[in-house]
Parts: C-alpha cells; structure tokens; sequence
C-alpha cells in the first residue's frame, strides 16, 4: 500500500526512510473502502425496508464514488504529501450521511409532514458542490500563508456572515426557533458554517503577531497568569460578539462554537492555562446571563433538563403559549431501543423524532440502527479527523499554519461535541448540524472547503525538506564578534 | 428478507465499520513509526543485500540545483536548507524578501543570532537578487565570506545566518 522506497530489506540491520514520501495509494484504499462502505449499508437499508437491493444502488455507489475519485485525483496532483486519511474519513462520513438521509426519505410518516423525500438526490448535489469548493481550496490555495494577508478582511467577511440573517429581508421567514438562515432566491443558506472558516483565518493571523504580549505581558495572582487590561480587548470583543449571536440570533450552538475556538486557539498561542480558566467563566457567565431572560433558550434548557415533561406537554397541548417538542425525548429514546448493537439498519423509528430527524437528529437515527457499537465508531471517526488537524497542526513549520489547523480542528470538535451532547442530552439542544452527516447544503459544503485547508496545510507540513547544499563552517556565523 | 439475514447484515455492518476504524489506526500508526529497522540476518545474505540497502540510504538526488547551475540566473523561489524552519520555501516574484526577528519579516527567523532586521534579499534593474546585510550583529555569510556591500547571490549558494541557511533555486 505505501509506494516505493520502503521496500523491506530482510536480512540487513537499516533504518528505512521515515514513512512513504506520499501516501497516495494508501488514501486510494482508504478512499475505496470508505466508498464500499455506505453502499453495503445502502443495500442493507433497501433489503430491510423494500426487501429488495434498491434501484439506485449503482447510480448512487457510482456517483459517490466519482466524487471521491476526483477529490482524490486532485489531491494527488496539487498535494501529493498531504495526510492520507483526512479525505477518507470525510468521503466516510459523508457517504453515511447520505445513506442515513435516503433511510429517513423513505419514511411515510416524515414524507407526509415534507421533511423527508428526495432529499438524499439534494444532498448529493450538495457533496457534489462541497468536493468542487474542496477542489477549488486546493488548486488555487497554493500556500495556505496566502491567507495571513486578509486576517483584518477576514475579520470583516466573518462579521458581515454572522449579520447576515439579521438583515431585514435577506433573513430567511423560516424561524425554527433561530434566525441563522438567509434566502437567497429559492435556496436558504447557513452563513455561520461559512464564518466559522473565515473566523479561523482571522484569529489565527491575529493571535500570530499578537502573542507575545498575550503571553508574556502578564502577573501572577494566585497560581495563574492574569493578562493585562488592555490585552483582555480581543477576548471581550469576541465575548461580546458572542453574546449578541445568542441574543439577537438566539443560535447558542454557533456563539458557544466561535467563543470556544477563539479560547482554544488563544491557549495554544500563549501556553497560558488562566484563558481556559477565564474562557469558561466567561461563557458560563454569558450563558446563564442570556438564558435568565431570552425565552427561546429558556425552552431549550427545560428541554434538557426535563424531556419528559417537554414531551408531555407537547403531547396534551399546554396553556403557556410556548411550543413544546418532544423531540429531545424522542431522540433520547430512539438512543435507548437502540442498545448495544442496534435494530439494524432502517428497522429503527427515528422518524418518530418528526421535524429535523435527517439534519440535527441524524444522529439519534444512527444511534437507533447501529446501537452503541456504531455510534462510537462514528464518534471515533470524527475524532480521527480531529487528531488528523492537530497533528498537521504539530507537524506545520510556520505559527500560522499551526493556529489555523488548530483552529480548525478545534471549530471542527466543538461542532461535533455540541450537536451530539445536545443530541444525547448533555448539554442544551442547539440549532447546528453534524458535520457531513447531517442534511443540510452549506454544511456540507463549507465542512469540505475545511477538509480542503487542512489538507493543503498537510502537503506543506509534510513535504520533505530540501536536500541541504554544502554548508560553510557553523562556528564562524555562530559568535559574537567584539566590533 | 429473513430475520437471519438482517442480523448477519446488521453485524456485519458493524464489523466493517470498525475494520475501517482499527485500518485507520494502523495508517496511523505507520505514519508515527516510519522508520523501518529490520533484523541483521547471516553474513552471506546480508551481503547480498548490500546493494538496496545503500541505495536507500543514498541521499535523494538534487535535481533542481544540478539542472539550475546550467541554466541562465532565474531563481524562482528561496528554500530554506537548514535551521528550524528547514523545508520552507518562498516564492520569489520581484518583491523584497527580508529576513529576522521581527514579527513582520517575510521570513521570521528564531534564532538567537540573528537581529531582529537581519538582511534582506531583493532583485535590482536586471532581475539579479541582491543579498545585503542590514547591520546584523553576527553578519550575514554567503558561502563563507561575511558580506560588508549588497552582493549578487549565484544560484544554489548558500547564504548563512546564525543557524539558518536559505539559498535561491530554479
């Protein structure tokens, strides 16, 4: 699998060359197993439901496939040393995702309330979209330090992507409860998935020039390093910033998101323990500050803290005016009869959950047909995308590089904790999707434009250095001449 | 479809997807341990392996500087050789190239001997890259001579600055 000069030499005591140069033809097979994959559980899910190998089982293997072999064409042409997995577990999640939507489609019950049906055709023109941005991230980002450029511009173009539903008239009538959508002719988008990258881009070049003084410029007080005044500016104005998403957005999902990538990456700028300590405080702070009075998020921690009531109240219809769903206690659930192996595939309820069972409650579908066993598979595999980022992120030469995969690693991990906690129970339900897995156009897309960032830092971080020219003599540039 | 069937499936589903996981891991784990020892065997067949051993271990050849040097004076990117920031590569496309500590040098050199506005490299009238030292206090080296004027830097010589070493190629 790994290509040339690692041949073994039996017999003689050598130490080989560090790993394969590229990697290529172990992501090919990565690549095809993780295609093979989803067409087995596509096959499963029709001889289960229909008792018969559904009809499109080659138009669809096939298109997935296609897809994945361009993506992988142009990685070998325009990374070549890129890190072998990140496509594959990608391509993985997003050919489940695929199939757990066609699963939901075929359900009466969400067809009848227009949830589900067709929507498995839709998002595979959204991959189809996201693997085009993915290849577009890398012919024409040549050097990821290109981006160092637009940190301010970056600012900017994330603010203006977060504002951009507040806009009257270009915010989108749909409000299921919060206003992060904008219509544009007959489609709706998400611009915060969007902002997310961007946001990195921003602090990453930000925190590059400016942590130093973060980091050092500080006293000790009581076993941690407390920042100067005029040093704590960004993380209040991103607190800030935060807040009125929660606000005004009511989207707790995308301002936990922001703030918690800003922490993270500010924590691997400066080495400083005391941000992580203020980082929480503070967003607990914002947290319950913004929920004693926001009824939105209101509805949302009595969600959590109490389904059945919720479900309950849904159910009888209650006095108060608030809408009640019993989506939280559907999803718990649909977690619980699936156990430790699951129903198997489409022999589950998750259609039960209703409204949102194919974008923020995919999640409870897989959990109900795979069990435990399958969920933490897919956890785990999330988590290999993650450790993929921060090891190109250890492996990056350059500050901006390391910032920018941390954070987009971290953006990434913090939207998998937040939709699967909320999902699970753990934490308060929010408005975001699983990435890749979930139904949903802009997340799809804007997750492949990330994988593509990471990748194109990989090929960098990875590349093996030039070979070293003669070198003059190192004492003699090393000393410090008296002048 | 029998129940048979469907649980055999729904197992089987399983299974694979952990197979990817636990394969992903060893993609993984190969990429940590990349080097390769093997066992000495007896002398007789060690000896005929010599011969793969050695290519292996013989450096990569330097394609670039070799075909370059033939050619006519056009640099298209400045590789850093040596020093931490080894493998890093600038483009190079007629602007200035300046080199130190400050933070907003193009290439920031964390180096102890090194000023914080070390040198800089830029092209005069006639395309040359010109490399001149900015009043560093451990000078600048380009092959073994400390540079005192602005000097046209051959293609493929390496300039020396405390620990780094960075050199023009085709």
């Amino acid at each position: 699998m790994s290509s040339t000069t690692n041949q073994p030499t039996h017999h003689t005591s050598t130490i080989g060359a560090i790993g394969a140069p590229s990697r290529r033809n172990t992501e090919l097979a990565m690549l095809v197993f993780a295609v093979v994959i989803p067409v087995f559980a596509y096959a499963n899910v029709g001889l289960a439901i229909d008792d018969q190998v559904p009809a499109g089982l080659l138009s669809y293997g096939l298109g997935l496939g296609l897809l994945a072999g361009v993506a992988h064409l142009v990685v070998r042409k325009f990374a070549p040393y890129a890190d072998p997995l990140l496509l594959p577990l990608a391509t993985l999640l997003n050919g489940l995702g695929l199939v757990a939507i066609w699963r939901l489609d075929q359900s009466k019950l969400l067809q009848s309330i227009g949830v589900a049906g067709g929507k498995a055709t839709n998002q595979l023109i959204y991959t189809a979209l996201g693997i085009a941005l993915f290849a577009v991230v890398l012919v024409f980002l040549k050097d990821h330090r290109v981006l160092q450029r637009y940190t301010y511009i970056s600012m900017v173009g994330a603010l203006v992507l977060l504002l951009l539903p507040l806009v009257p008239g270009l915010g989108a009538n749909i409000t299921y409860g919060a206003k992060i959508w904008i219509q544009v002719g007959s489609f709706t988008i998400q611009p915060g998935e969007f902002a997310k990258i961007v946001l990195a881009i921003f602090f990453a070049g930000y925190l590059m020039v400016k942590r130093d003084a973060l980091a050092l410029a500080s006293r000790r007080f009581m076993g941690l390093y407390l920042p100067r005044g005029r040093d704590l500016g960004p993380i209040i104005v991103v607190w800030m910033i935060s807040i009125l998403i929660l606000v005004f957005e009511t989207d707790l999902g995308t301002s936990l998101l922001f703030f918690g990538m800003f922490v993270i990456m500010l924590y691997v700028a400066t080495e400083r323990t005391s941000w992580i300590v203020f980082g929480l405080l503070m967003s607990a702070a914002g947290a319950v500050g913004v929920a004693s009075f926001e009824p939105h998020v209101q509805t949302r921690v009595q969600a959590w803290l109490d389904p059945m009531r919720e479900y309950t109240l849904s159910r009888n219809g209650s006095s108060d005016g608030i809408v009640h769903s019993e989506q939280a206690m559907q999803a718990l659930w649909a977690f619980g009869s699936g156990g430790t192996l699951g129903t198997g595939w489409g022999q589950g309820h998750s259609e039960l959950i209703r409204f949102a069972a194919n974008s923020d409650f995919i999640l409870a579908t897989f959990g109900e047909e795979l069990g435990l066993a399958g969920i933490m598979a897919i956890l785990l595999i999330y988590g290999l995308v993650v450790e993929r980022g921060v090891r190109t992120a250890l492996a990056a030469r350059d500050p901006f590089g390391k910032l920018l995969a941390v954070g987009l690693s971290g953006a990434f991990a913090l939207q998998v904790f937040v939709v699967a906690g909320g999902v699970m129970g753990l934490i308060p339900l929010t408005g975001m999707t699983m990435p890749f897995l979930a139904y949903g156009g802009s997340s799809v897309i804007a997750n492949w434009a990330l994988i593509g960032i990471l990748i194109r830092i990989s090929d960098t971080a990875r590349r093996p250095a030039p070979a070293p020219a003669g070198n003059p003599d190192a004492e003699m540039t090393q000393v410090v001449r008296p002048s | 479809m029998s129940e048979l069937t469907l649980t055999v499936m729904r197992l089987g589903f399983l299974a694979v997807l952990w197979l990817f996981v636990i394969v992903a891991v060893q993609v993984i784990r190969s990429d940590l341990f990349g080097t390769r020892v093997t066992q000495r065997g007896s002398r007789r067949e060690a000896g005929r392996q010599q011969q793969p051993a050695r290519q292996q271990a013989a450096p990569p050849p330097q394609r670039q500087q070799a075909g370059g040097r033939q050619r006519r004076n056009a640099p298209s990117k400045l590789v850093v050789s040596e020093g931490i920031l080894t493998g890093t590569t600038v483009a190079l496309q007629g602007q200035t190239i300046t080199l130190g500590r400050a933070h907003d040098s193009t290439i920031v050199l964390d180096d102890d001997y090194a000023s914080s506005r070390h040198a800089r490299i830029y092209p005069d009238r006639d395309g040359q890259w010109i490399v001149e030292d900015l009043g560093s206090t451990n000078g600048t080296y380009l092959d073994r001579s400390r540079l005192t004027t602005p000097t046209p830097i051959p293609l493929g010589a390496p300039i020396r600055i405390g620990k780094t070493v960075i050199e023009l190629r085709k």
